[in-house]
């Protein structure tokens, strides 16, 4: 194996890392980032299939020495048990995005509309908006959004990345 | 002692755990949240050296795990008594020495109101600790000391962190001392992959130019005899890292002295020709490498070392082995053929030849430069007198005048740098290592960050021999003023009081000296004092460090001395 370092290609990668879940972790996570002065672009932390293990869905940018130190960078902190980059194996990848979008009555349908197209969902509505659940990739997500900006976007809150490897491989934290 | 159906409060199982984990000694101040830990310390055979500054606990605690090989223990008080140790702490843990720092805090209840003497110390220590631990019940102690102790000294050692409520120190529980440690993200890769470590040796076998770097991890490991069996069997020159000096004996033929920013010009100019450089136990700093682009053009590299994220972070690597240091040239050694180099170290011959004809040593003058001083104590100890000295001028003066000869016998802060450090931690090193004779080599500078602690020297009667070497400037800052910032000397000119006068008045013998020819007799009558003693040297003010490679140079395009005419 050599090992790269400067020059290598930049890309997006997805990493997906499992850690104990003791307090301080994910601000140890975090912390590490800023620290080592990773570009990462998104982060999603949540609970897995075992008892206190959590699973950390990483977005870094980067070439291939700086995101081969994330992963090594990340395994040295005790309470890291596992890191895998899936950026190269056949995953299914969503995003969650909530959108509370601007919806007068005139214009209600057409949004009603698009939506159905995506086969996102109308979650809420009031006099003035409608809030819109979507999930899918983040490209998916993207579209979205760019056509409900013209209506008018007054809310927005997205999750970032989660992604799991197809079939019946695991990066999971079970025997 | 402690059987199954003990309760113990918080304290008691603190001590008790120690005292398991060997611990002997430990360095700290009290204060108004660690009480209870000091009430019932007294019936624990610990050795409680009571420091005038938590910082100086921090690095004292450093001095003796470096000196030693142990893990060395600190405490401070919550608040303000936790933050002076944050310096001691990143300054552990970026050279890689074992300390556990243990603080108090307020009680679990108090946390996050910002009550008295509050502080988040677990936060403000997160990117400088190996690990840290908040505890905030007592159940959790016992395991969070044996899994602390155990992280502190294995696979890279590092700084632990664990912070105690107050609350914690009074309550009793069931006192079960874990047996083992059970930690799932935590496994060191201590042995190397075999089939790279038969390739390191068909790489080492057919190199031509071949050279070692020897870093610390070699002194961690306890690799120094096997370091050395590499060298003779196969005749490798070895260049040191600052915090490598000891890893094989200054006066072998092979050794050839620290490379990097100040090394001798024979160190630099080998690493740029070198065909091969085996890097064991060394994170290819800056302060070795320079620029990492231009470091080392005609060699391929292996590098050894025991923590997988050092290998590619600065420098390209051919050839990567995680694993420690020990484990490693075992393995490596046999399988090594013998060789000679004899035109290789011809060439190394010729270059330090060149570096002693521009020795300001062997020049004839009255002047009393700091060279002459680290010379005469290198004379006057045989080269086996534990080294600690502080950063800056002084500290390169040591590393290139000081040929060591024991192992482990340099202390000095190498990645963080700290000014100050000296003092402190050879406090350390006298209570592990009783029977060496220990000097510190300080500035008048760093001297005055931490000389509070000639205090502790005094009242714990460590026979410390301390040389100031006094320029009246922050003499690093100033040689780069002079040379790189057009002589503006902003901020370095520094008034100190008269040092052997300060001394005496801790009770300290202590001397002057102005001349050259006052420099062995001082020497010798420091040696003869028994007890501690302080030199002030009142050196060359504008002394400099030769040779120097500005940032951002090549390592080998070098400002040397020039040569006498």
């Amino acid at each position: 194996m050599t090992v790269a370092l400067q020059g290598g290609h930049y890309s997006r990668r997805t990493l997906v890392a499992l850690m104990e879940d003791r307090p301080g972790v994910l601000s140890h996570v975090a912390n590490l980032f800023r620290r080592r002065n990773y570009n990462i672009e998104s982060l999603t932390v949540g609970h897995t299939e075992t008892p206190g293990i959590s699973r950390m869905t990483v977005v870094v940018y980067g070439d291939d020495a700086v995101v081969e130190q994330v992963i090594k960078q990340l395994y040295k902190l005790i309470n890291v048990t596992k890191v895998s980059d899936i950026s190269d194996d056949a995953a299914v990848v969503r995003e969650l995005a909530l959108i509370k979008v601007h919806a007068a009555s005139t214009n209600r349908s057409e949004i009603k509309q698009l939506i159905d197209i995506f086969r996102a969902q109308i979650i809420d509505v009031s006099q003035e908006s409608m809030t819109v659940e979507i999930t899918g990739t983040e490209d998916k997500v993207e579209s979205l959004i760019s056509m409900l900006r013209p209506f008018g976007i007054k809310e927005m809150a997205r999750t970032g990345r989660v992604a799991m490897v197809r079939g019946a491989t695991t990066n999971g934290s079970g025997a | 002692m402690a059987h199954k159906s003990v309760r113990l409060n918080g304290a008691q199982i603190l001590w008790e755990s120690l005292v398991r984990e060997g611990v002997e000694v430990l360095f700290g101040i009290t204060g108004g949240k660690v009480i209870p830990l000091y009430h019932e310390l007294v019936h624990y055979p610990i050795r409680h050296v009571t420091v005038r500054h938590e910082q100086a606990a921090a690095h004292a605690a450093d001095g003796y795990a470096r000196a030693t090989g142990k893990v060395g223990v600190c405490l401070a008080t919550s608040g303000p008594g936790a933050t002076n140790l944050v310096t001691g702490i990143a300054n552990a843990q970026m050279d890689s020495v074992p300390i556990v720092a243990i603080t108090g805090q307020v009680s679990a209840s108090d946390l996050g109101t910002d009550s008295f003497q509050e502080v988040d110390i677990t936060g403000i220590t997160m990117p400088v600790v190996k690990h840290s631990y908040l505890i905030t019940d007592v159940r959790d102690l016992a395991r969070a000391v044996k899994e602390a102790f155990y992280i502190a000294r294995s696979g890279r050692p590092g700084a632990v962190l664990i912070d105690i409520a107050v609350d914690v120190q009074r309550t009793e529980t069931e006192f079960h001392y874990p047996a083992e440690v059970n930690l799932p993200g935590y496994k060191p890769h201590l042995y190397g992959n075999g089939r790279q470590i038969k390739q390191a040796a068909e790489m080492i076998n057919a190199a031509k130019r071949p050279l070692l770097i020897a870093g610390r991890g070699i002194t961690i490991a306890g690799a120094e005899r096997e370091l050395r069996e590499l060298v003779d069997k196969a005749q490798i020159p070895v260049v040191s890292t600052l915090l490598g000096k000891t890893t094989l004996d200054e006066a072998h033929p092979l050794s050839l002295g620290m490379g990097g920013m100040h090394g001798e010009a024979c160190t630099n100019l080998a690493m740029q020709s070198a065909d091969l450089i085996v890097g064991i136990g060394t994170r290819f700093d800056d302060r070795l490498t320079s620029t990492a682009k231009t470091f080392a053009p005609l060699a391929k590299v292996i590098h050894i070392d025991v923590d997988p994220a050092e290998i590619g972070k600065r420098v390209r690597v051919d050839l990567p082995i995680v694993g420690d240091a020990l484990n490693v040239l075992r393995e490596l050694v046999p399988l090594v053929k013998p060789a000679s180099h004899e035109e290789w170290l011809a060439r190394i011959e010729e270059w330090r030849g060149d570096t002693r004809s521009r020795d300001i040593l062997w020049r004839e003058t009255d002047e009393l430069v700091p060279q002459y001083v680290v010379h005469q104590i290198w004379e006057a100890t045989h080269g086996e007198a534990m080294m600690v000295s502080d950063v800056g001028q002084n500290q390169m003066w040591e590393a290139q005048y000081y040929r060591h000869r024991r192992p482990k016998g340099l202390i000095t802060s190498g990645g963080l740098g700290t000014m100050g450090f000296a003092l402190p931690a050879s406090m350390g090193v006298a209570i592990g290592c009783p029977d060496c004779p220990v000097w510190v080599v300080v500035g008048d500078g760093g001297f005055q960050m931490t000389l509070q602690e000639l205090a502790t020297i005094v009242q714990e009667r460590l026979p410390i021999k301390i040389a100031i070497l006094n320029n009246g400037f922050l003499g690093m800052v100033r040689q780069w003023q002079e040379m790189f910032f057009s002589g503006n000397y902003c901020g370095t000119p520094i008034l100190g009081p008269d040092f052997a006068k300060l001394a005496e008045a801790y009770g300290i013998w202590s001397t002057t000296v102005n001349d050259k020819a006052q420099v062995v007799d001082a020497i010798a009558a420091a040696q003869a004092v028994d007890g501690p003693a302080l030199i002030d040297f009142r050196i060359e003010r504008e002394e400099n460090v030769f040779p120097i490679v500005p940032v951002g140079e090549p390592i080998d395009k070098m400002i040397r001395r020039p040569v006498q005419s």
